[in-house]
């Protein structure tokens, strides 16, 4: 049995070699391998979606993907969605909003909400709600998290 | 939580992945989405000795559409299905359907073979598959069959491929332009899984109901269909009291379990309620020209 396997990616814009077993999570490889321990990991079953980060242009869960599985891949994590300029707007908004308290499930968050914004134009309150129940936190009761996408989604229509 | 060691193949040809699954013999597992099957391994409840992950082997995740049938590559991710644009006019009810399945972060990674291969009995694909007489067509040890989801669902996450057997594709004959359709399901939060849901197709009109087709998932150990409903709503037409009628007929035709998410009774309680809703909502849409 191979016990070790060669990956090579792309993530927030710089490529990256590893090695590591086939039973590593992209969760793990991110955080330990990586260093990039900015994206969490919560359930580890997919169900709370803190550890969502974009894999090639998409929201997927990084607990249920095995870092072999991400081998040629481009992800984005939430290091890379502040740019030189400063904050995201998302993550602006999260900020004017008040819309983290521990943190634990922002990076989730914003990275679902990056795509969902990216996918929906126009979306209305209950469709932000159905996207956002993609991830789940145990601190603001989502209002002020709703309303920060919200204002970011009215924003992108100008 | 940490998976089991497995030994991880990615070939790049489906006959190579046929092969490793023999040699394994029963002890390899075919790895899509991973969307079910990363979090059995990562509560340790399958410990397979190998992955064959499926992401290297080419055509697979190709939506045609042929004279007869819109197929599915088995790798097609559920959420280009559910923007596909062949879906959409073809198949609008897998849309729908497709709408239901967790949420738009794990879309981006299941598989439409992934979920029906792993025949959850609360899923909507199968649930849709069934419900649509698609088919799967299958490469295996033995070669190539097709085989009809009426014969592939056995029972709970079991399914009647033979080991070694992938499934590559699914076909699915169009939908009538025509015909009237709706999914409904309860969960307790949207983006679980379903306690019950109701896959609703008919044709025809109030006096006439040429085809009803109606299938329920979560009402037993497999997608069910509902032939006693069907039955009667072929047979007495589409007007208010036969589909309360056939509701009823609905809910006390299904024989689910108890298990810790929902009593039987609820079950069958929810069966007689969705049905109603999924088949108003499939009627008002009979009166509505063209859709999709
Ligand atoms: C938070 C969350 C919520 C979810 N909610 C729902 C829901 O509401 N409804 C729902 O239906 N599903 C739901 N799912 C499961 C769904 O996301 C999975 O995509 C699906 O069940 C499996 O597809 P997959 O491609 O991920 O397959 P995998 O997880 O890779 O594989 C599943 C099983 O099928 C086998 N398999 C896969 N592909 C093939 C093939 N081509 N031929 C033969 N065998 C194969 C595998 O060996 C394995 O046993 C949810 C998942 C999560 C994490
Ligand atoms: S840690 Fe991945 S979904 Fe919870
Ligand atoms: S801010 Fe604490 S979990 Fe969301």
């Amino acid at each position: 049995m191979d016990d070790f396997v060669d990956i090579a990616l792309t993530v927030n814009g710089k490529p990256y070699r590893g090695r590591c077993e086939p039973r590593k999570l992209l969760v793990d490889f991110l955080r330990e391998d990586l260093g990039l321990a900015g994206t969490h990991a919560g359930c580890e079953h997919g169900i709370c979606g803190a550890c969502t980060i974009l894999f090639n242009g998409q929201a997927a869960r990084s607990c249920t993907t095995l870092a072999v599985q991400a081998d040629g891949a481009e992800l984005l994590t939430i290091e890379g969605l502040a740019g030189d300029g400063g904050l995201h707007p998302l993550q602006q908004a999260f900020h004017d909003h008040h819309a983290l308290q521990c943190g634990f499930c922002t990076p989730g968050m914003l990275m679902t909400a990056l795509d969902f914004l990216n996918t929906v134009e126009q979306p209305t309150e209950k469709q932000i709600r159905e996207a956002l129940s993609a991830v789940i936190c145990r601190c603001t009761g989502y209002d002020n998290i709703v309303k920060a996408v919200a204002e970011v989604a009215k924003a992108k229509q100008g | 939580m940490k998976p089991p060691k497995f030994a991880y193949h990615a070939p790049a040809a489906l006959e190579e992945a046929i092969q490793l699954l023999e040699r394994y013999q029963g002890n390899a597992r075919v790895l899509a989405g991973g969307q079910s099957l990363v979090p059995l391994l990562n509560f340790r409840l399958l410990a397979p000795e190998a992955l064959v992950d499926l992401r290297k082997v080419p055509g697979l995740a190709d939506i045609r559409v042929s004279q007869d049938r819109i197929h599915i590559g088995a790798m097609t991710r559920q959420r280009a299905a559910e923007v596909s644009p062949a879906v959409r006019q073809h198949l609008p009810i897998m849309k729908e359907a497709l709408g239901w399945v967790g949420h738009l972060p794990t879309r981006t990674r299941g598989t439409i073979g992934g979920s029906i291969a792993h025949a959850d009995p609360s899923a909507e694909l199968p649930m849709v598959l069934l419900a649509l007489d698609g088919e799967v067509f299958v490469r295996g040890p033995s070669g190539a069959r097709t085989i009809a989801a009426d014969d592939l669902f056995d029972s709970v996450f079991t399914t009647t491929l033979a080991p070694g057997e992938i499934i590559a594709e699914v076909r699915i004959p169009p939908m009538d332009a025509h015909a009237g359709f709706a999914v409904e399901e309860y969960a307790r939060r949207k983006g679980d899984f379903a306690i019950v849901a109701i896959a609703a197709i008919v044709e025809g009109n109030a006096e006439r109901c040429t085809r009803a087709r109606l299938v329920a998932a979560g009402a037993g150990g497999r997608p069910v269909r509902l032939r006693a409903c069907e039955e009667m709503l072929q047979q007495r037409g589409l007007d208010a009291q036969t589909v309360e009628a056939a509701s009823r007929k609905a809910a006390e035709s299904v024989t689910p379990t108890a298990d810790p998410v929902a009593s039987a009774d609820f079950r069958r309680h929810l069966t007689g309620v969705l049905a109603k809703r999924a088949l108003g909502r499939a009627i008002k849409l009979l009166e509505v020209p063209s859709h999709g």
